[in-house]
């Protein structure tokens, strides 16, 4: 009896002291609620390799509202103030709370300063409402809009996979902002302020004790060369196609241009959902980044494919001749007129059809592989080893692996019956081969570094030290050897420096530059234009890829596209004002209209 | 059957159920309070726990009329019926069982209607405890009633424990009063050596090991010295309990770090100040502390508390309702509810001193001693002198199972009570 005594009278004595003689507690239930004020990072800022602003951050505000505390809200006055309707007030107040009805809840988002600085002043008449600061996105220069990205209000999905997330946070939806988006967010902090009866903020609890400093998030330097890529999408006005840039050395993309594009500042704001719908609508695509979505036959720029592979595999030596009988040659005939037995580099600089239709059928047919099931399994191997035929997975999303058939699949279309002649197509580039503009490009950024590439990507360096992610800095062999890498070059070389190449109109005395023409038969209308580029010759410092759906020949505009790029890179600016003219102000979208 | 209402309307302590309904009805006021719902302002809204509250409210009186009416003999002789019954449903709720809250101590009874065993476990106990020790030929010097005593209540201990209910299963701790009041020899030396062991647990904890050593070492070689000087026998037995308490300090780190679970650990830290975490595990203590200490002498008046209003605490209704009186009711309302309990708690121990049977006496101090449990282990940690462990005030905190074993309990010795004169 003793102790329950003795632990009832312990307890007046501690009761008393708390209640009575501490005023300690008083106070701190004095400035009685408190407000969890999560403090958004500022979000990393984007520059491209020369430390041009290309993203950075604008205030805005963000109406909050802990429906509990919201109570004797005059909505007449209220709804006025924001400029909505009362319906919509119920609305909003009404799924606050049944999200819940003591935690906050987004109630108007994205006011402006201006409004914000007029609303604030009189938000005390109205309890349980508050202002949360938050960052918008803006774009300076407005270029790059698919790679750059755009961010946008989280989803339920992406809400339920990461428990940093709040309903009502942004995140990256696509592009850059999408693969960064947990270096470019940082950390959020966490201010907890006291707020009185009549819903001011008093101002910080236990003396910050609490608070959380908020991370800014990472700086991003990308690899892009903003002029270049500006430069890039005027030379694509009024055409639909992309244009792809990597610098050979690092595999970093200089320029990612996809046309038709859009202002990235207009998915920015409360007009972002409009305008999105706007863009979702429009007949030519602008959302669609098709230098990774867009997927192409490339025809024949794959000759250049199709040449290592047999030159590696031992099928053709660079003396190797195959007869062509011009536009009579069976089974495929050839476009272009030259010397009845070309030799490799002849070939290329032709861009002959039976030559590399006999160098594939004598590859897939070598003996050594014993049949051609194993010999187009050899060959389809290597492609992969290229690059071709599946994603780099680096910092693109989104990003579509194209398509190499697969043996299984001539198998199953062909009910196993199939020969050289059966897939004859893939020799130069058309049928189910599939590539995307970055691919392409690579295979340029492949042969001018004689062998290897490191996979595409767009980060240069993070603002800090952290270094890159170590896929995007490690050296991809194709498993073809140089020696044959070097006679492809001199090939490419002719097809601007030869009396017959397909390029030879663009050649520019003191830039050397090789390439390969490509003249897409597809199912969508005009052939499609296709050139792959790199310069200069012996240190190459840009390797392209330009596709112009629907554009007819590589020579008449993705080649001169491709040569005005390499200029406006190497010299900084162009010394051809005419050609410069006739691309820029050429039209030919109209085509497209069927 | 009109005479036997009357008989023990007229039998039965007042004292007693006065308490007992005072405690209840300060409750149900509470619970109204800390979920007030301006939407729903009806205390009697069947939709809003307060509501509910009063349907356990009046079920609970109901069953404890009914506990009345039944034969006072009925206890004593289906006292182990009643143990096997709930040791039945303790081993239902490990296998069937819902998790609330970490621990796993519900059974689903359909219709909305969720039961916790645990709660009835304490009263099952004390009957067959009770029962045990009543008998003639028991006798706690002998072994045999020892283990059989022991037995009763640890296999119900451990199958709380088992529900990673520690709370509840801390509550079996007080059947040692019991055995202490029966006359078990060594039961006051448990209880010392318990209180021994916690206080080296806490300053090994809050001194680290090694200043412990010293300490220890330091008193070790005073002790030598004054057996030395004094020439003292049983120098040895002496070094030998000193061995013990070095392996007691050597092993409670590893116990602290590697058997206590980590919200165990967190909160156990919380209270002895190691560890200053007001979001975490301290913000439920913290915010406690702030609602009951801003009461002040008066309290801020019904319906009126801040803290209360902004669910500042959580759990406020069930293990936190202590805070809805300090907030509320002030110093006035917390020495009201702490004297109301010291009163029936007194109540309890002069009605079992007076019974002249042994089983009625046994079963008074055991529902003394688990009252008194709850009532420590749940206002010590309202007010920052416990750790966090999650029971409920007994006839405040909301829950019908609660409130329901509660009443049970109290009315089978209100019923015993009453029946005393009859027993020879």
């Amino acid at each position: 009896m003793g102790i329950f005594i003795a632990v009832g009278v312990a307890f007046l004595l501690k009761l008393f002291s708390l209640q009575v003689l501490d005023r300690h507690y008083k106070q701190l239930a004095d400035n009685n609620a408190l407000r969890f004020l999560t403090q958004y990072p500022a979000r990393g800022k984007v520059y491209d390799r020369n430390g041009k602003l290309l993203v950075y951050n604008e205030a805005v505000y963000d109406l909050m509202v802990i429906p509990k505390q919201a109570r004797d809200i005059d909505t007449t006055l209220f709804c006025n103030l924001l400029d909505i309707t009362k319906e919509s007030y119920i609305e909003r107040i009404t799924k606050a709370r049944n999200f819940s009805p003591v935690k906050s809840s987004l109630f108007l988002s994205q006011i402006s300063k201006e409004d914000y600085a007029h609303i604030v002043e009189v938000l005390y008449k109205f309890p349980g409402f508050y202002f949360q600061t938050r960052t918008l996105r803006h774009y300076p220069s407005a270029i790059a809009a698919h790679t750059l990205g755009y961010i946008g209000e989280i989803s339920q999905s992406e809400l339920d996979k990461d428990p940093y997330y709040r309903a009502g946070d942004y995140v990256g939806k696509s592009g850059l902002e999408k693969s960064y988006e947990k270096e470019l967010r940082g950390v959020k902090g966490l201010k907890v302020v006291t707020v009185d009866v009549h819903n001011r903020e008093m101002g910080s609890f236990m003396d910050g004790e609490l608070d959380e400093e908020p991370q800014p998030g990472k700086d991003i330097y990308l690899g892009l060369d903003a002029d270049l890529q500006a430069y890039g999408e005027s030379l694509m006005h009024g055409k639909i196609g992309s244009i792809v840039a990597i610098e050979p050395e690092t595999g970093q993309i200089l320029a990612f241009v996809s046309s038709p594009s859009y202002d990235p500042n207009l998915l920015v704001g409360r007009e972002r959902g409009k305008n999105y719908l706007t863009l979702q609508e429009d007949p030519m695509k602008p959302l669609i980044n098709r230098a990774i979505n867009g997927t192409y036959p490339p025809g024949s720029t794959f000759k250049t494919v199709v040449g290592l592979i047999a030159l590696q595999s031992g099928s053709i030596v660079p003396g190797t001749r195959f007869h062509c009988a011009g536009p009579g040659s069976m089974p495929i005939k050839c476009t272009h007129h030259h010397g009845s037995s070309p030799d490799f580099a002849n070939a290329i600089m032709n861009s002959c059809n039976p030559y590399f239709y006999e160098s594939f059928k004598a590859t897939i047919n070598n003996p050594k592989f014993g049949n051609i099931k194993n010999g187009y399994q050899y060959w389809k191997d290597m492609t992969y080893n290229m690059g071709l035929g599946h994603r780099f997975d680096t910092d693109i999303p989104y990003e579509l692996s194209g398509n190499i058939p697969t043996r299984e699949y001539y198998d199953r279309m062909y009910g196993g019956q199939w020969n050289s002649v059966t897939i004859r197509s893939l020799g130069i580039g058309q049928g189910e081969v599939l590539l995307t503009p970055l691919q392409l490009a690579n295979i340029a950024a492949t042969i001018a570094n004689e062998g290897y590439y490191y996979p595409p990507h767009l980060i240069k360096c993070f603002g800090d030290t952290t270094a890159i992610p170590e896929p995007m800095r490690t050296k991809v062999a194709t498993g073809v050897e140089q020696r044959h890498y070097k006679t492809m070059k001199a090939g490419l070389r002719t097809v601007f420096s030869g009396p017959a190449g397909t390029a030879r109109r663009y050649e520019m005395a003191d830039i050397p530059q090789c390439g390969k023409t490509g003249t897409a038969q597809n199912p969508h209308g005009n052939h499609h234009s296709l050139f792959i580029a790199f310069a200069p010759a012996d240190h190459p410092k840009i390797a392209l890829s330009i596709i112009i759906e629907n554009g007819g020949y590589g020579a008449t505009w993705a080649a001169p596209i491709a040569s005005l790029m390499i200029e406006k890179y190497i010299r900084g600016y162009t010394e051809r004002p005419e050609l410069e003219k006739r691309m820029l102000e050429g039209v030919i979208t109209y085509k497209n209209e069927r | 059957m009109n005479s036997t209402r009357n008989s023990i309307i007229g039998k039965i302590d007042w004292v007693t159920v006065l308490i007992y309904l005072a405690l209840v009805l300060i409750g149900w006021f509470s619970i109204y309070s800390a979920k007030y719902d301006e939407l729903h302002p009806n205390m009697f809204d069947l939709s809003q726990v307060y509501g509910k509250q009063v349907i356990w409210i009046v079920a609970a009186l109901f069953i404890g009329f009914v506990v009345l009416l039944i034969d006072a003999k009925f206890f004593n002789a289906f006292a182990l019926w009643i143990y096997f019954l709930v040791i039945a449903s303790l081993v239902m709720v490990l296998v069937y069982g819902k998790a609330t809250k970490g621990a796993t101590s519900w059974i689903d009874l359909g219709a909305g209607i969720k039961f916790q065993p645990s709660e009835f476990a304490k009263m099952a106990t004390a009957l067959a405890l009770a029962s045990h020790l009543g008998r003639l030929d028991s006798d706690l010097r002998k072994r045999n009633t020892r283990l059989i005593s022991y037995a009763i209540i640890l296999v119900p201990m451990a199958l709380v424990l088992l529900q990673n209910d520690t709370g509840s299963a801390l509550v079996f701790i007080s059947f040692l009063f019991v055995l202490y009041r029966e006359g078990m020899p060594g039961a006051g030396i448990i209880m010392l050596l318990g209180v021994a062991a916690v206080m080296l647990f806490v300053f090994t904890l809050v001194w680290s090991q090694k200043v412990m050593y010293i300490v220890l070492g330091v008193m070790l070689i005073l002790t030598m010295v004054f057996y030395l000087i004094q020439k003292k026998k049983g120098i040895g037995k002496m070094l030998a309990v000193f061995a013990c308490l070095f392996v007691f300090v050597f092993s409670i780190n590893f116990a602290f770090n590697k058997v206590l679970q980590e919200h165990q650990r967190t909160r156990i830290e919380v209270l002895l100040g190691m560890k200053e975490d007001l979001k975490g595990a301290g913000y439920n203590v913290h915010q406690s502390k702030i609602a009951i200490g801003s009461g002040g002498f008066w309290g801020k008046g019904f319906l009126q508390g801040t803290q209360t209003r902004y669910d500042f605490v959580p759990e406020q209704h069930t293990d936190f309702i202590f805070c809805t009186v300090g907030e509320e009711g002030g110093f006035k309302g917390t020495a009201i509810v702490v004297l109301l309990y010291v009163a029936l708690l007194v109540r309890l121990i002069v009605l079992a001193e007076r019974q002249r049977s042994a089983f009625s006496r046994i079963y008074g101090y055991s529902i003394a001693g688990i009252i008194f449990m709850h009532f420590a282990i749940n206002i010590g940690m309202t007010i920052g002198l416990m750790p966090v462990i999650g029971i409920p005030l007994p006839f405040l905190s909301y829950g019908g199972s609660s409130l329901l074993a509660f009443t049970i309990m109290l009315a089978i010795f209100v019923k015993q009570d009453a029946y005393r004169l009859n027993i020879l």
